[in-house]
């Protein structure tokens, strides 16, 4: 009898290559007659280019080729989500040529590019291209760059706006805000960060000039999505001669969702060489000036209620720094998935928020971990924190007051994405958020806070701690939202799977997610497993090349264990159902009378006719005794789309002290109690959240890009940018509550992003509440020894 | 001007003529095909390039491959015997101590380094000797205690109990 997986801590099935160096990253592959690519990279964060002369560089060793962008005649990389959707708001819409021509618009936008016989060669003819340029004023900052007399970076978007967009009951917030005994305003900053994938983003183009066809390996979250955008939307060549492969893939967070400029110049330039493999591989300081950042959001928040308790508004307006020119879907991120969730868990019945894009001399910024809600749950747990304080009431207790109650799901949130095209309700699925908020409080000993902070000043500390208890929507996307005029990118985010069952019953199953680290070959196996009754060891799961996978949406916005997990049930569904025919075939029963049991296939009351699965796919793969009407071999593919987002939520509570002296902030506890629903794999679950609140918390306490006012990146590399490191960290205290997702079989809710999502407040209502002695009501983030040290002696100094 | 050298890698003897410019870990990856070994930054931070020199941790992007002429490196891909995997990689597999696996040999060999010298780290000592390592995907928690649990497969030959099942390979 086969054990069931499904649920359980499986050992991963990945790891053998990984834990051995035999995976195979972008980098690792080597191609006969592979050549080089370097990319000329602006110095100016804002500049005309008057001229590029590139004949030094041609003629430098080991060089085959040189380009401009007008060498590269494809269409600009396209837009794929303007904000509001196709509903006519109005978006200024610029987006990035492969290279640039007339004008750079951030520091490291691409100018040229140079082919050579080895990646030494190709670095070192840089140095011959000469590029006479002509600067131009800049402006980094988003709500700087709307003002009047800011430097103009584009003739079509005044006061360098890309869109004002809005959402909620403006009137409704308005009178309630008005009308509020209590009203609670703050700016507050959510910086731009630097997401740091541990492998950097890398390509090799192919052209093969025998068949005029396209091939490009690609550390990318969407080869199938790429394949579409480079071939329809950018290049103008047939989408069926353009194959993209995704290899193993280390680490993205989002960052390698879109379609960059770097993908059309390897692959442009491998056709110039008639057909040299071409691999560019970005150095780490080239990522950080060439790959999205995420975040950078200046906000102004007001949170309205009654002295009691009881909010009754939250409005905000928000400038999203959107960077020099767009990424593929940059206007997304804080429009609909920022503000569509502003009122997080809590039933506040006002919500209107103005979200304004702006252009600035930066790197372009688009979905990083979490995209757009971390930057709600910020705001609104910023709020509840802010407004408890006014009215005196404890940061738990508020919560408590205004958590949706568990009888009212599914919940319409105001803002929420509510009843889209053709009737769907796109509402908060389930949820059950006080006992979630109970559980981590409990294990926080948050009881005891007070006595704990009486003690931490003996020993010099402030000791602070923060909820924050988030809600967040994933497992992207039913087409009848995202596919929605007014709202979506007009496209739709189902999934896809294949499942070809073999003449010995071994099992291939291929999909059109695309795994970063999340373990995929371990889940579907252990979901397809337990669909069909069938061992791990008998399931291979194959991802991430377009020829041979059906297409589907990649894996980013924690839908692949949603949405890609039903895709891959159906499609088994469709398995079993023909082999439940065939075995009916063979035991001369009819379908009715044939009952199943994991492998199993017997005819009900007679135990002994009986055909195992292995037997069926034997006999129905070589189908020399089909049925009338049945096709030969084991193969169906379902795809599926989604009715509805997932909903998980949950409270994390962090426990800082602060270092009287220096100003240090030691992360001393960290306790999280998180609903993700059913879990197919709750080790990889908690890893999935490790990995989520590591982020989180570096962005609360270390983490920042930094720009100086002329466009220079000065956090330009990891000396100066500030991942986290292992020694920062305490051990993470996980539990959870589980609450079953309606909105697919297993019930699961997604995780990827959750951790990320919840972390980063948790940790900054920390802080903020361990410096309330020094009065001080908000300190933005990172919050740095620098940071909280100036903000302690600044506000001693006033009280002295 | 190449220079010549010659080193173990792996326990088998190499040889290679390579640029004085040319770093230890293009050596590895490139002219010896091992590319278990990975680039990860270009500021030495990261430690996803760490090998073993001489039986020291050593950052690979920052050593010179003239630099290892005469010496003994292993690499991740020198880790396994025909005993099968050694007790961190069986370690790391065994508590989930990896997502991406791209900072994973790096960290294993800075892990090897570790435990080469002290054979009962404290979390507090683990977390230090890996601070030169980078990882982004796993909050670095369960690194911590794959490294914790290999420390005592070294020490008595006996793993804890798990709570992660076999699922098939």
């Amino acid at each position: 009898m086969t054990i069931d997986m499904l649920g359980k801590r499986v050992k991963r099935v990945e790891d053998q290559r990984l834990i051995t160096g035999k995976g195979r990253y972008v980098d690792d592959i080597k191609l006969q007659s592979m050549v080089y690519c370097a990319i000329l990279r602006s110095p100016y964060a804002h500049a005309n280019i008057r001229s590029i002369d590139t004949s030094v560089a041609r003629g430098m060793p080991g060089v085959l080729d040189v380009m401009i962008g007008a060498d590269i005649p494809y269409n600009p990389l396209p837009m794929a989500w303007p904000a509001g959707g196709s509903a006519g708001l109005q978006n200024n819409v610029n987006m990035p040529r492969a290279l640039a021509t007339d004008s750079v618009k951030w520091t490291g936008e691409g100018v040229a590019a140079v082919i050579a016989e080895t990646p030494e060669q190709a670095f070192d003819a840089l140095e011959g291209i000469a590029v006479d340029w002509e600067p131009l004023p800049t402006v980094v900052d988003a709500e700087k760059a709307t003002e009047p007399g800011a430097p103009q970076l584009h003739e079509n978007a005044p006061n360098n706006i890309v869109f004002d967009w809005t959402v909620g009951d403006k009137a409704g917030a308005a009178a309630a805000i008005d009308g509020a005994e209590v009203v609670v305003r703050q700016r507050v900053v959510n910086q731009r960060l630097i997401p740091n994938p541990m492998e950097v983003r890398g390509d090799i183009g192919w052209y093969n000039p025998g068949t005029d066809e396209y091939t490009i390996w690609m550390s990318s979250q969407t080869p199938h999505i790429q394949r579409i955008l480079l071939a329809i939307f950018v290049m103008g060549i047939p989408e069926h001669k353009l194959r993209c492969i995704s290899p193993d893939v280390g680490g993205a967070f989002g960052t390698k969702i879109f379609c960059y400029a770097d993908y059309v110049v390897v692959l442009h330039a491998s056709k110039r060489l008639g057909g040299r493999p071409v691999k560019w591989i970005e150095s780490r300081r080239e990522n950080y000036q060439s790959t999205i950042h995420g975040r950078d959001h200046i906000t102004y928040l007001e949170i309205a209620g009654s002295r009691d308790g009881e909010v009754s508004a939250i409005r905000v307006k928000t400038f999203a720094n959107l960077g020099g020119r767009l990424s593929t879907i940059g206007p997304g991120i804080p429009t609909t998935l920022y503000a569509r969730v502003l009122s997080g868990c809590y039933k506040i019945p006002n919500v209107f928020a103005e979200v304004v894009g702006v252009y600035t001399n930066t790197v372009f910024v688009d979905a990083y971990r979490g995209a757009g809600r971390p930057e709600a749950t910020y705001v609104v747990e910023r709020a509840m924190d802010l407004f408890a304080g006014e009215i005196g009431m404890d940061p738990a207790e508020l919560r408590r007051r205004n958590f949706i109650a568990p009888d009212k799901f599914p919940y319409e949130n105001p803002s929420g994405l509510g009843t889209a095209s053709g009737g769907a309700k796109i509402y908060i699925d389930s949820g059950n958020y006080e006992p979630a908020m109970d559980k981590a409080l409990k294990m926080a000993g948050y009881a005891d806070m007070a006595k704990a902070k009486s003690e931490a000043r003996t020993r010099g500390k402030y000791l602070g701690v923060g909820l924050s208890s988030y809600l967040e929507v994933c497992g992207v996307a039913p087409s009848k939202w995202i596919g929605a005029v007014g709202e979506g990118w007009g496209a739709a985010m189902w999934e896809s799977a294949n499942i070809k069952v073999h003449l010995t019953g071994k099992t291939v199953v291929t999909v059109g997610t695309q795994p970063q680290g999340q373990g995929h070959e371990t889940t579907y196996a252990q979901i397809v497993g337990h669909e069909l009754g069938i061992p791990m060891e008998d399931i291979v799961v194959q991802h991430s090349d377009t020829q041979g996978t059906p297409f589907g949406y990649g894996s980013y916005g924690s839908r692949t264990s949603s949405v890609g997990s039903t895709a891959a049930i159906k499609a088994a569904g469709k398995i079993r159902e023909k082999a439940r025919r065939y075995a009916a075939h063979m035991l001369e029963a009819s379908v009715e009378d044939i009952e199943v049991e994991g492998a199993e296939y017997r005819v009900k009351g007679s135990p002994d006719k009986k055909k195992t699965f292995q037997e069926i796919a034997f006999a129905l793969d070589l189908a020399f005794d089909a049925p009338e009407g049945m096709e030969p071999y084991l193969d169906e593919t379902a795809y599926y789309d989604t009715p509805n987002c997932t909903w998980p939520f949950g409270t994390h509570v962090a426990i800082v002290e602060i270092d009287e002296a220096t100003g240090h902030v030691d992360l001393v506890r960290y306790v999280a109690v998180d609903d993700v629903g059913n879990k197919i794999n709750p080790m990889i679950v908690d890893g999935q959240l490790h990995g989520g609140i590591a982020q989180g918390v570096g962005q609360a306490l270390w983490e920042g890009a930094v720009y100086a006012d002329d466009g220079q990146l000065l956090s330009g590399s990891m000396l100066d940018y500030a991942v986290p490191r292992a020694a920062w960290f305490p051990h993470l205290e996980l539990d959870e509550t589980v609450t079953p997702s309606p909105v697919n079989p297993i019930g699961v809710k997604g995780v990827g992003e959750a951790g990320a999502i919840a972390s980063t407040a948790a940790v900054a209502n920390a802080v903020n509440d361990a410096l309330k002695p020094f009065g001080i009501r908000h300190l933005d983030m990172p919050l740095t020894p620098q940071k909280v040290w100036h903000a302690m002696q600044s506000s001693k100094g006033a009280q002295a | 001007m190449d220079a010549h050298i010659s080193l173990t890698v792996n326990g088998k003897p190499r040889e290679a003529d390579v640029e004085p410019r040319r770093m230890l870990v293009q050596l590895l990856r490139e002219d010896f095909d091992l590319t278990g070994t990975h680039i990860g930054c270009d500021t030495s931070q990261c430690g996803a390039c760490t090998v073993t020199v001489d039986g020291r941790a050593v950052k690979s992007c920052t050593m010179l491959a003239v630099q290892a002429d005469g010496g003994t490196v292993t690499t991740i891909e020198g880790m396994a015997t025909e005993a099968g995997l050694h007790p961190l990689q069986a370690a790391f597999w065994e508590h989930h101590g990896l997502q991406c696996g791209f900072c994973t040999p790096g960290m294993i060999m800075a892990a090897a380094d570790l435990l080469s010298r002290t054979t009962e780290p404290t979390d507090e000592q683990i977390r230090h000797a890996i601070e030169g390592n980078f990882c982004r995907c796993t909050g670095y928690q369960n690194i911590v205690i794959a490294i914790r649990a290999a420390a005592k497969v070294m020490r008595d030959g006996v793993a804890a109990p798990s709570t992660a099942v076999q699922g098939g390979m």
